[in-house]
């Protein structure tokens, strides 16, 4: 044994440096295998044969015409599925293949496989399904009156979360705003479609390689399906071109595997952009109905909300997303009294599901237009009246939990205010409104400012028992330590495998860490969405890390002769604080060491149905926007000049990630804010393609202005909390807010087309 | 599909296509292979006319450029804003740079949608297409061309080989509006021409009527309104009228990109500011 | 039919392609060569960038059998062995890599258009990367993967 004076060294790349991902060389060099890069021997393609109708009876079924093409292996529909035929995140209420019903257009209803995709797509196209049509419900508010056809066995009503608190005030002297707002519905356009290898063995069993956000869950339902136990589902996480949300309901992957065990051959299914617009959920569509009563100082009194969200033909998300935009319908603000009723119906349209943000970005959408309204009612200044409002640590929300961690609401305001405005628009076309399109040379361009604030919820709540998995190994190489970190946690572009390998060198003080591929030979790590995973998955590996820690502590007591309180792990030794002798961490590693570790964050309870009051929430994490946008009022072309953008972080574990998140999530704002929307008529989707629902380019996306503040928290891994979503709340309110401010008038809808804006700019 | 046919050279492209009058015919591929990618198209064949180096060319014939129908968008602004200003604006405006990398004014003409951004430049600048068969060349006024969404005068068996264009006489300009600022099918676009010698303006208008129109009215009018000689302001009751006579001869449809009233308006909108244009220009030169 | 181009450097002959099929679908699932990537089939993202006889265009939209005798060069043919481009050696410093599915086309576009103009102003490599969506990045990075690289260039 080496037992040497210490050499103090801070590792690299740990908690709080912008390291490097460690796909990013093989991303930037075509070489990382996303899941529609897979293959394998013997391997066919399976597509989807999906309904045209939005409600309909299935009365029969003919693959003949499709099995007579050479090539075309098999066709299978719902008598097929051996297990339950049913999955869903929150209520398995969705069939893997249509029975008797379908209801929504792009309903999967039978499967095919075949030797190519090309054969595939066309054998599909001639399995010949016999409908009979029913009225379709694509109303929500028809839905909620109970007018049309019942689409489930528990009726239309998904949820209603209804919250009340405090006494509503009597009419004195009291300034009432009241306004109307509706959100589109907007898709996650993650640019990687749908896709996924299925591989049966020889056992019965099947492994799936797929592009998801939570391994376990598609597990459970999978097995479920196919009738099959969970062991013999094993899921392998490959490259994921992007999530949003978009990936945690199954699309593939039941169909996948269920050919694969039926052909015992390999199976691959890849979307196209068509058909990946109606293989997901998108974000629920919402009208809201908002009254805002403050004293004649601008303090609120009361609010009242009534929220309704499309929920379309099935469940997935739609009851946790009602919970959400119901609580955080009043924003971050101290609110006496508040009436709150959010509801979620069942639709003959599209599904509707998890996306970024999650019930708050609608919500906030409204609640922030009410603030402006209630500003100008006030005729005070729109910052200054949501300063005088802003929740602070110990402030109650209107579900009634109080505030508990870091709330620096006022101060991130205070922020994007105080950031010097952007010098006015130069002459270059491109950079006005319109850009390429060269429709202005400035004529009567206006500018206008706004502001945004937003609150939401981090890890899952109300009584969820939400936890991560991490094993961690560390073990001598090559002469020098390594340290392998395994969980099931879904990168999907966030960073996280980044994060988790810094939060290793930290904890271990080594530099070798290697990410191994997340799979479901490892315990459950959760979702990758609620803006949850650095903290759960990164606890869970950083209690992993402290196991081995204590176990590499105990052998170099051993060696050094020292009580193992004294020493600590660093630069690949462990080192005594007393003597500052050390011994390498090599030497310790004759024997492997490896730990696993599960994190909790702490219990949250459910709402009280009667009240909604409750401590549901572990986190609160909110941020505040400040959009500049010059607006060509003819025409209505808007372009967005700069978003300023702050947001509390606890701890930047990777501040060049967190940058990442910020300008991700304010691009995907503002795209809500004034082009995206999946719009639907009688049930179909019009604009399923990249041609016509329009995310923003180079062209859009304005200069961006971060300030990060790192507040701690403390009962998160270092002081963090969640970071991928707030940047998002807030960006098309205050993009919208901006518009108004620039042409002086109301607009209640996002996003905010052209013709919106001109329209508004001439009624004005 | 059961055929791909590739082109050597122009006459080879045109014995292709009669002996194969179903073929479609491909250059840039920017509209034809998003039919085939989606698989909302079946086309029997394929012809290939990407490497024909006739429709690769441009040249100067006196006042006329002839401009060969695959030369791609990029070129045209790189080559061209000299001679086609009007033209080379609207080709910059198209797609991506891949897409102008690739696609070309005989894609536009093939396919004769409304929106194609180069289209309403032709009619306004009365370019005439050159459209080749075995049985001859014959050219067709861009003003005859379309006959609806989708189709024009282009007989089965022919080809758009070229498209002559007047060198640009006075100051062209070319705008369209769509919901972003890159990477957009056009809502409405104008594109006005100003020739000053005859004495004559050119006004077209694309995405909103069944094909490009002509807003024959509005050029009559500007053509006699204009203060040709004194170059003095445009008064803005001329604006104001032109813009009016340019929506009035559109017949534009509601669709997923827009209303027909938001169209209509846009027209009168980008017809005001694209004369306003041409026509300070025209007083600075 | 049969289609014989030029990949990388490596001369190629392809059997039974399909008349219909794109360049990127042959790259792909013929040549083997997934880093091209399919994410919108139509022109209007930009992730399947390749060179086509030197040209940046989009492999979706080029039918295979219009790249006959071409010469194709696609994300995989820009590093020198080992050693990455610096165009791509700058996305990854300048942490332009999320989810890495728009990255190939990126990466690809920017190399063309840093041989064209060595120095891009904002305006310019706006307008030049117009043509590639990224759904995660909202371009900040990116744009500075691009000056990064543009620098080291000169």
């Amino acid at each position: 044994m080496t037992v040497a004076p210490a050499r103090p060294v801070a590792v690299r790349d740990g908690v709080g440096d912008s390291a490097r991902r460690p796909d990013a060389v093989a991303k930037v060099r075509g070489e990382f295998a996303f899941s529609s890069d897979l293959g394998h021997d013997r391997m066919v393609w399976g597509a989807t044969v999906r309904s045209p109708h939005a409600h309909a009876r299935v009365l029969g079924v003919d693959a003949s015409a499709a099995l007579a093409l050479p090539g075309v292996h098999l066709v299978l529909t719902a008598g097929d599925v051996p297990g339950v035929n049913r999955y869903g995140l929150e209520r398995r209420d969705q069939p893997v293949l249509a029975e008797d019903l379908v209801r929504y257009i792009g309903e999967a209803v039978a499967v095919v496989a075949a030797d190519d995709p090309e054969l595939a797509r066309r054998a599909a196209a001639l399995v010949r399904v016999d409908y009979a049509e029913l009225p379709a419900l694509t109303d929500p508010e028809l839905a909620l009156s109970g007018g049309g056809p019942v689409l489930h066995e528990d009726g239309n009503l998904v949820r209603h979360l209804r919250i009340r608190r405090g006494a509503m005030p009597a009419a004195a002297d009291i300034v009432v705003v009241t306004g109307e707002y509706e959100v589109g519905m907007q898709d996650q356009a993650f640019l990687g479609p749908e896709s996924c290898l299925a591989v049966p063995d020889a056992d019965d069993g099947v492994d799936l390689y797929c592009s998801t956000q939570w391994l376990h869950v598609d597990q459970d339902q999978l097995a479920d399906c196919l009738g099959l136990p969970a062991e013999k589902v094993r899921l392998t996480l490959s490259g994921v071109g992007g999530a949003f949300g978009g990936r945690e309901d199954l699309s593939v992957q039941a169909h996948a595997c269920l050919l694969a065990l039926r052909l015992g051959r390999p199976v691959k299914m890849s979307y196209g952009r068509e058909e990946s617009f109606v293989g997901h959920v998108h974000r629920h569509p919402a009208r809201m109905r908002y009254e805002h009563g403050a004293t004649r100082d601008g303090r609120l009194l009361y609010v009242k909300a009534d929220i309704l969200l499309d929920g379309g033909a099935y469940a997935s998300t739609s009851a946790a997303v009602t919970g959400n935009a119901g609580c955080f319908a009043a924003g971050p603000y101290e609110v006496p009294a508040v009436e709150i009723d959010c509801r979620s119906v069942y639709t003959n349209n599209p599904p509707a599901g998890a996306m970024r943000g999650f019930g708050a970005v609608q919500v906030c959408f409204g609640h922030e237009s009410q603030m402006d309204r209630l500003a100008a009612a006030l005729g005070m200044d729109p910052v200054e009246l949501r300063l005088r409002n802003a929740v602070d640590t110990g402030s109650v929300m209107a579900t009634g939990q109080r505030v508990e961690g870091p709330a620096p609401v006022a101060e991130l305001l205070r922020r994007v205010a105080g950031k010097p405005l952007p010098p006015p628009p130069g002459t270059d076309p491109r950079l006005l409104p319109g850009g390429m399109s060269n429709s202005t040379r400035a004529e009567g361009l206006l500018r206008g400012v706004g502001y945004g604030l937003s609150v939401k919820n981090i890890c899952k709540s109300a009584g969820y028992d939400d936890f991560g998995t991490a094993r961690v190994r560390v073990l001598a190489r090559g002469g020098d330590v390594l340290a392998e970190v395994h969980t099931a946690a879904a990168e999907v572009g966030q960073g996280l495998v980044t994060v988790q390998a810094q939060i290793a060198r930290t904890e271990l003080g080594v530099e070798r860490v290697t990410i191994l591929p997340a799979d479901t030979a490892v315990g459950d790590a959760g979702t990758s969405s609620a803006s949850r995973q650095t903290w759960i998955s990164g606890g869970a590996v950083r209690a992993a890390c402290a196991a081995v820690r204590a176990r590499l502590l105990e052998r170099a007591a051993e060696v050094l002769g020292e009580g193992a309180e004294a020493l600590r792990l660093e630069s690949g030794q462990a080192v005594s604080e007393l003597s500052g002798r050390a011994v390498p961490l090599v030497e310790l590693l004759v024997t492997e060491i490896e730990e696993t570790a599960v994190f909790r964050h702490r219990d949250t309870q459910p709402l009280d149905p009667e009240t909604g009051q409750g401590d549901a929430h572990v986190a609160y994490a909110f941020a505040a926007h400040r959009a500049v946008v010059d607006v060509d009022p003819e025409l209505g072309s808007v372009r967005v000049v700069e978003i300023a953008c702050a947001q509390d972080v606890g701890k930047a574990i990777n501040p060049a990630a967190v940058e990442g998140q910020m300008h991700g999530g304010i691009a995907q704002g503002l795209g809500l804010a004034l082009m995206e929307e999946v719009k639907v008529r009688d049930g179909r989707i019009l604009n399923p393609s990249f041609t016509d629902y329009l995310i923003p380019t180079t062209m859009d996306m304005p200069p961006t202005v971060l300030d990060i503040l790192e507040l701690p928290r403390a009962d998160s891994p270092y002081g963090l909390t969640g970071v991928g979503e707030p940047p998002l709340l807030s960006a098309p309110a205050a993009v919208a807010a901006a518009i108004r401010d620039a042409v002086g008038a109301a607009l209640d809808r996002i996003p905010v087309t052209p013709e919106a804006v001109a329209a508004a700019a001439v009624g004005r | 599909m059961t055929g791909f046919h590739t082109a050597a050279d122009l006459r080879h492209a045109c014995e292709l296509k009669a002996a194969h009058p179903d073929a479609t015919l491909i250059a840039g591929g920017t509209d034809v292979m998003v039919g085939l990618n989606f698989g909302h198209t079946s086309p029997a064949a394929l012809l290939d006319v990407s490497r024909v180096p006739e429709l690769r060319e441009w040249s100067r014939e006196d006042d006329t450029i002839v401009l060969g129908a695959g030369v791609p968008y990029t070129r045209i602004v790189d080559e061209l804003g000299g001679a086609l200003p009007g033209l080379a604006r609207a080709a910059r405006t198209i797609g991506s740079a891949q897409i102008r990398n690739r696609a070309t004014v005989g894609g536009n003409l093939g396919t004769a949608s409304p929106a194609g951004d180069a289209l309403p430049p032709l009619l306004a600048a009365r370019a005439s297409i050159e459209l080749a068969s075995l049985r001859g060349t014959r050219r067709v006024p861009a003003r005859d061309f379309f006959l609806g969404p989708g189709r024009s005068v282009l007989a089965d068996d022919e080809i758009v080989a070229a498209v002559r264009i007047p060198v640009a006489a006075g100051a062209e300009q070319f705008a369209k509006l769509g919901p972003r600022n890159a990477m957009v099918i056009a809502v409405a676009s104008v594109a006005v021409t100003l020739d000053p010698p005859r004495r004559r303006v050119g006004c077209a208008v694309g995405s909103a009527a069944p094909t490009p129109v002509v807003a024959g009215d509005a050029e009559t009018f500007a053509g006699a309104e204009l203060d040709w000689d004194g170059r003095r302001e445009l008064p803005a009751s001329v604006t104001a009228r032109f813009a009016e006579l340019a929506a009035a001869a559109t017949a534009p449809i509601d669709d997923v990109r827009g209303t027909a009233g938001y169209r209509r308006h846009a027209v009168a909108v980008l017809a005001r500011r694209t004369l306003t244009w041409a026509w300070q220009e025209y007083r600075r030169s | 039919m049969r289609v014989d181009l030029e990949v990388n450097g490596v001369r190629r002959s392809l059997d039974g392609v399909r008349e219909g099929e794109s360049l990127l679908h042959l790259l792909r699932e013929r040549v083997g060569l997934p880093g091209s990537k399919n994410a919108c089939e139509q022109g209007e993202c930009g992730s399947c960038t390749v060179y086509l006889d030197e040209t940046a265009v989009c492999a979706c939209l080029v039918a295979a059998g219009q790249a006959q005798d071409s010469r194709v060069v696609t994300v995989e043919g820009l590093a020198d062995g080992a050693e990455l481009h610096p165009v791509q050696r700058a996305f990854v410093e300048a942490g332009a890599v999320q989810c890495g599915f728009c990255t190939p086309g990126l990466v690809v576009t920017v190399h063309d258009l840093l041989a064209r103009t060595s120095d891009p102003g904002e305006a310019e490599i706006r307008e030049a990367l117009a043509g590639n969506l990224c759904r995660c990045t909202g371009y900040e990075k990116i744009f500075d993967a691009v000056r990064l690289a543009a620098g080291e260039a000169r």
